[in-house]
């Protein structure tokens, strides 16, 4: 349909109503920092699905601390740590339906294992082992298409317009779907983002953008990323309603994505949610924080756990004991271990998988660098010298 | 059997494929009533709707980031990038995201798009729409870069590209879209990825190039047969990476010289990885240097274009050069 430009305009009053500018600007929380209730409704949820949530963020924070451990060990190239944050990726992931699918980013384990992957399968991919599932080419990336997670990526936000494009695949395909994507409030400046989201509110497609915002771009504060006065306004300009939630109240996180999600399974169009949280770790395991960071404010923040706090409203509401708490955590730390301890002694990839995977066949360049390869392995033992 | 120019053999092979295929989608500029600005999308949208040819809003990350996302999904997304300077914006999808999807998940996940794209000089289009940036593609690992020379070709590549299981940049020279018109078969056929052509036999000097240039350096090859009596054989490479190797060597085995001509810079240029090519394997057939006609080491100029891309007088040139040597 063409239409007049000057003859037509917009019904303001209605955009606004339906964009609920004022979700986007205030903070939606359900659990204070102290577990207890904040919201006027307390969320109907199931014993069952708040225990997983639970389990799900313990079992991320062990798994995290031990990626940091063994960054420090040498078995880990690199960990972008994930303390603190672990109510995003678990909030968001468990929000979705089976078939729905999540493009998360590199501080997003928890969405790996509230989506079922192992922590060995993590674990593997880290370590780079022979059981590595994406064979040792990145590090901190996952994937895993069995549970409908794409891989992340390093470059910043690279993800985005990704997940748009299978938004809009599924949209084609006629499948009802929703496509969630997770990001952090730095990738908000790249282009990415706004290409992606000016797709996704043009086309009304079934996506869900969370923005993991944990305040620092390395050392960049969100107040040096945006004039805007928050990320969720951003949505604003491409007719896409913001909410701006408590990323450490785990049930706001949870109840914002599960609405977003329904939205667009809907084909009520897409959501962007601003998840606040706080980056207590480094940037990752090769950035320095006290750099550009006071200590004392990372100090201040903790009060704001995400576990805890989950923790404390747990028992408040006798959903779990302190002695089922003290076990559910002694058996996670446990089995984690014995994890790791698997995956450590693992034997290492084999040398030859730096030429696999790079097209669907071995073209002739590369058939003739693997013979150079491995005559530099011959002369190597021959000499007796590596490279290290 | 229908004589065509190379749009019209370009928009046969996409009817084809799309009629073939029901993942195949175009998405990108104006390619849906407009029917592209080259029209080489034209009337696909009547046949196949909007859901299968896609108009994009301006922006080639997002085109090429999208079509990611449709590959991801299970589609065979086909995109155009309206001038191949504007690709730059999507650079980093192409070579962070879309080169490395296979690799970076251990062949877990994929991203086989073909991004097709007007490129090259000769037809006054200046600075920007212009440019042969093959170079940086082909420097990229997990890309298959190609560029037809003439319309029959120009079908069964695009087929070849769209049925690829790898990323393909698909390079049009647009100079040559309308002024071949040759026969092509309404049949179902590929040119095999990684097959050049011998355009002309000949005994003297190997000219190994590839789109509009083979036309030009036929000239030239014509050229030096009349005034000297010099046989020179024309390569097509058709495929720019991975090349024809094999085929390479069978030439200069014969002629034992060589000249590359094409219109991208000479500095690091496909000529200088020929070039490489054949020294490091084929030396001892070489009766002289290597020589490379090319644009020149500038942005690509407005004013006096053809002097600054190859044309007849400069392959001679080299030709008498080599011949000389």
């Amino acid at each position: 349909m063409l239409h007049d430009p000057f003859e037509s305009f917009y019904k303001t009053e209605d955009l606004l109503r339906e964009l609920q500018i004022d979700r986007s600007l205030g903070i939606y929380r359900i659990i204070d920092p102290g577990g207890n209730i904040a919201a006027e409704k307390e969320p109907d949820l199931p014993r069952e699905f708040l225990i997983t949530m639970y389990v799900s963020m313990i079992r991320t924070r062990i798994l995290d601390s031990w990626l940091l451990r063994l960054q420090r060990m040498g078995k880990v190239a690199l960990h972008a740590p994930n303390i603190g944050e672990e109510a995003v990726g678990v909030g968001s992931a468990l929000a979705l339906e089976r078939d729905d699918w999540i493009f998360p980013y590199y501080r997003n384990i928890g969405v790996f294992i509230a989506r079922g992957v192992s922590e060995e399968e993590i674990l593997d991919r880290n370590i780079a082992n022979a059981d590595d599932p994406f064979k040792g080419k990145e590090f901190t990336i996952l994937g895993s298409k069995k549970h409908r997670i794409a891989p992340s990526t390093v470059p910043v936000g690279n993800q985005i317009p990704h997940a748009v494009g299978f938004a809009l695949g599924a949209t084609i395909a006629g499948e009802r779907i929703a496509v969630l994507t997770i990001f952090g409030d730095g990738a908000t400046s790249r282009g990415g983002f706004h290409v992606g989201l000016n797709f996704a509110g043009l086309h009304r497609l079934p996506a869900v953008f969370v923005i993991q915002n944990n305040q620092w771009a390395i050392s960049m504060p969100a107040s040096k990323q945006t004039g805007s006065a928050t990320f969720a306004i951003k949505g604003v300009a491409y007719n896409i309603p913001g909410v701006r939630v408590d990323g450490n109240d785990v049930l706001a996180v949870y109840l914002a994505a599960r609405e977003a999600v329904i939205r667009a399974r809907d084909g009520k169009g897409p959501t962007l949610i601003e998840a606040v949280t706080y980056r207590i770790g480094p940037h990752t395991t090769a950035d320095d924080p006290t750099r550009y960071r006071p200590p004392e404010i990372v100090k201040r923040m903790e009060k704001y756990d995400p576990v805890e706090r989950f923790r404390r409203y747990l028992i408040a509401r006798g959903y779990i004991s302190e002695k089922e708490d003290i076990e559910i955590q002694g058996f996670w730390s446990k089995t984690i271990e014995d994890i790791v301890r698997k995956c450590i002694s693992k034997p290492q990839l084999r040398e030859e998988v730096i030429f696999e995977d790079v097209y669907s066949r071995t073209y002739w360049n590369l058939e003739e660098q693997i013979r150079e390869f491995r005559e530099s392995l011959e002369v190597m033992k021959k000499l007796g010298i590596g490279v290290e | 059997m229908p004589v065509l120019n190379m749009v019209q053999a370009l928009n046969m092979a996409l009817r084809e494929e799309m009629r073939r295929d029901p993942r195949v989608i175009v998405l990108g500029e104006d390619v849906g009533r407009r029917g592209g600005v080259f029209l080489v999308t034209e009337g696909l949208i009547d046949e196949f709707g909007e859901k299968r040819v896609i108009d994009t809003p301006l922006t080639e990350m997002g085109i090429v980031g999208i079509a990611i996302g449709l590959a991801m999904y299970g589609f065979k997304p086909v995109a155009e990038i309206q001038f191949i300077d504007f690709v730059y914006e999507a650079f980093d999808q192409i070579v962070s995201e879309m080169a490395k999807m296979r690799s970076k998940t251990g062949g877990m996940f994929t991203a086989p798009v073909v991004i097709r794209a007007p490129c090259c000089g000769g037809v006054k289009g200046a600075m920007h729409h212009s440019q042969s940036p093959e170079a940086y593609f082909i420097h990229t690992a997990g890309l298959i870069t190609m560029m037809p020379s003439r319309p029959h070709d120009a079908k069964g590549m695009l087929k070849a590209a769209i049925r690829s299981e790898d990323p393909v940049i698909f390079l049009e020279p647009k100079s040559i879209y309308r002024t071949i018109r040759e026969e092509v078969p309404e049949d179902d056929y590929i040119v095999p990825i990684g097959k050049a052509r011998i355009a002309r036999e000949g005994s003297d000097i190997t000219i190994v190039t590839y789109g509009a240039m083979v036309h030009t350096a036929l000239e030239a090859a014509e050229l030096a047969e009349r005034k000297h009596g010099w046989s020179a054989e024309v390569i097509d490479l058709r495929t720019l990476f991975p090349f024809d190797r094999d085929l390479l060597i069978q030439s200069i085995e014969k002629t034992g010289r060589m000249i590359i001509v094409h219109e991208a810079p000479k500095t690091l240029g496909l000529g200088a990885e020929i070039s490489a090519y054949i020294a490091e394997n084929a030396i001892d057939l070489l009766r002289g240097p290597i020589l490379r006609v090319t644009g020149y080491d500038t942005p690509f100029p407005l004013a006096h274009e053809k002097l600054y891309m190859p044309n007849v007088a400069r392959i001679y040139l080299a030709m008498q050069k080599i011949m000389m040597y």
